[in-house]
């Protein structure tokens, strides 16, 4: 597995870095370089080449090394604090790492295994052999279901799903001039009026917009002068014209 | 060679994939189980000792006859067939540990190998070799999985059991070294 050859310069390694399948494997593979106790390691020289060999990482397969390191920094911190040499509850902080490095050697063994086997059946052709492809997705499969269960299926999600309500969307234009018409012929009659003359109470959307828009028009064209004696008050229109003749 | 074993014989030519046992019995129902291993026994001794091109495994959960190792090459070379593709270290590694813990989520395979796993884990399960076997009980419900038939077949294991068993793997760096 680690055909990469080692440089041996003082310090640093010349490594190839594709060599290893994550950081547990580069940390195992320093700890057998350096013929060092797996127990015992010393965590602040481990964790030095760790990091210089990262250095050489791409950036984007870097993350899973770079949060080892920052492990392995941790311990070499926890290492250097002062304690008791008689404190009973005083735990090793590489107690972790190292089971964690003892289940991945094991599981590594296995892997020899499984690639001793795997090549030995790579080398054997099957009858009807087959380009690899793709195993068919289960939903090929003829489906173990009854009509009357096919049915009751469908009956039941019928029922759940409600008929969705359609709403019939008239587009209504709106009626400006007569509104007009309506504000003129009620400003002729008297000099003042109110919104609520104007519009009733039960006036649809178009119709009080109609009313507004024509007002708005007939005050912008100087026929009448709209005024809210304050905030919230009932706005009066008034006829330009009835003021002048008074 | 019995009528039997040669009735064998046809049935594993006519076959893509491996045959369970239970199956073959169904080619002789009066036949007990004992005459049908003896049978297909008698096959591969008759391969191995009268110098066959071919052999007959029992893996994957049945039988199937394939092309012996020395062969391999030339048929290759004549573009005849070609082998599948070598698994990388990090596949096997991933494979490893789920044919170990399984039923297994991802996070759990991570935390062993250090690294995400989670496009491997894509891969492996559209060669066929690992497939989600249910979910598990903890946060978000994790998808849980397993290896496979394909996977035992690939592997030439009849049953997961003939894979070493965690006690009996040579741990390099174990425990002489804790007298330190």
């Amino acid at each position: 597995m680690h055909s990469a050859a080692l440089e041996d310069v003082p310090g640093t390694f010349v490594v190839e870095l594709t060599a290893f399948s994550g950081p547990l494997d580069l940390l195992l593979a320093l700890i057998r370089d350096e013929e060092v106790d797996i127990y015992d390691i010393p965590v602040a020289r481990i964790a030095e080449q760790f990091l210089a060999r990262v250095n050489e990482l791409e950036l984007d397969e870097a993350a899973d090394y770079l949060e080892m390191a920052a492990r392995l920094l941790r311990i070499k911190a926890q290492m250097l604090l002062p304690r008791n040499s008689d404190d009973e509850t005083w735990e090793d902080p590489r107690a972790e790492l190292v089971r964690r490095l003892l289940e991945y050697q094991q599981m590594r063994e296995v892997v020899d295994v499984l690639e001793r086997l795997g090549e030995g059946r790579r080398n054997r052709f099957a009858r009807a052999y087959l380009p690899d492809q793709p195993v068919p997705v289960a939903s090929s499969a003829p489906l173990s279901l009854s009509l009357s269960m096919l049915m009751s299926a469908v009956d039941r999600v019928l029922r759940v799903a409600h008929r969705p309500a359609i709403h019939d969307v008239v587009p209504r234009a709106l009626d400006v001039d007569g509104a007009m018409l309506t504000v003129r012929a009620l400003l002729a009659l008297r000099s003042s009026a109110r919104w609520r003359d104007v519009v009733a109470a039960d006036a649809e959307p178009w119709q009080v917009l109609s009313a507004l828009l024509a007002i708005l028009e007939l005050a912008r064209s100087g026929e009448l002068t709209v005024f809210q004696p304050g905030p919230f008050a009932p706005v009066e229109i008034n006829s330009v014209a009835a003021g002048q003749a008074a | 060679m019995s009528p039997l074993a040669k009735l064998l014989e046809a049935a594993l030519f006519a076959s893509a994939r491996p045959i369970p046992t239970a199956e073959l019995g169904a080619l002789s129902p009066e036949t007990e189980r004992g005459a049908l291993l003896a049978a297909l026994d008698e096959l591969r001794e008759h391969y191995d000792v009268s110098g066959h091109g071919v052999e007959l495994a029992d893996a994957g959960g049945g039988w199937q006859i394939l092309t012996r190792p020395e062969y391999t090459e030339a048929i290759e070379r004549a573009q005849l067939a070609a082998r599948p593709q070598r698994l990388s270290a990090a596949s096997l590694e991933t494979l490893a540990i789920i044919a170990y813990r399984q039923p297994i989520g991802r996070a759990e395979i991570e935390e062993i190998r250090g690294v995400s796993v989670s496009s491997m884990l894509k891969s492996l399960a559209e060669r066929g070799l690992v497939d989600v076997v249910g979910r598990g009980e903890g946060l978000g419900r994790p998808l849980l999985y397993g290896t496979t038939e394909l996977f035992l077949e690939q592997f030439a294991l009849r049953h997961l059991d003939e894979l070493p068993r965690a006690d009996e793997l040579a741990i390099a760096l174990r425990p002489q070294l804790k007298t330190a």
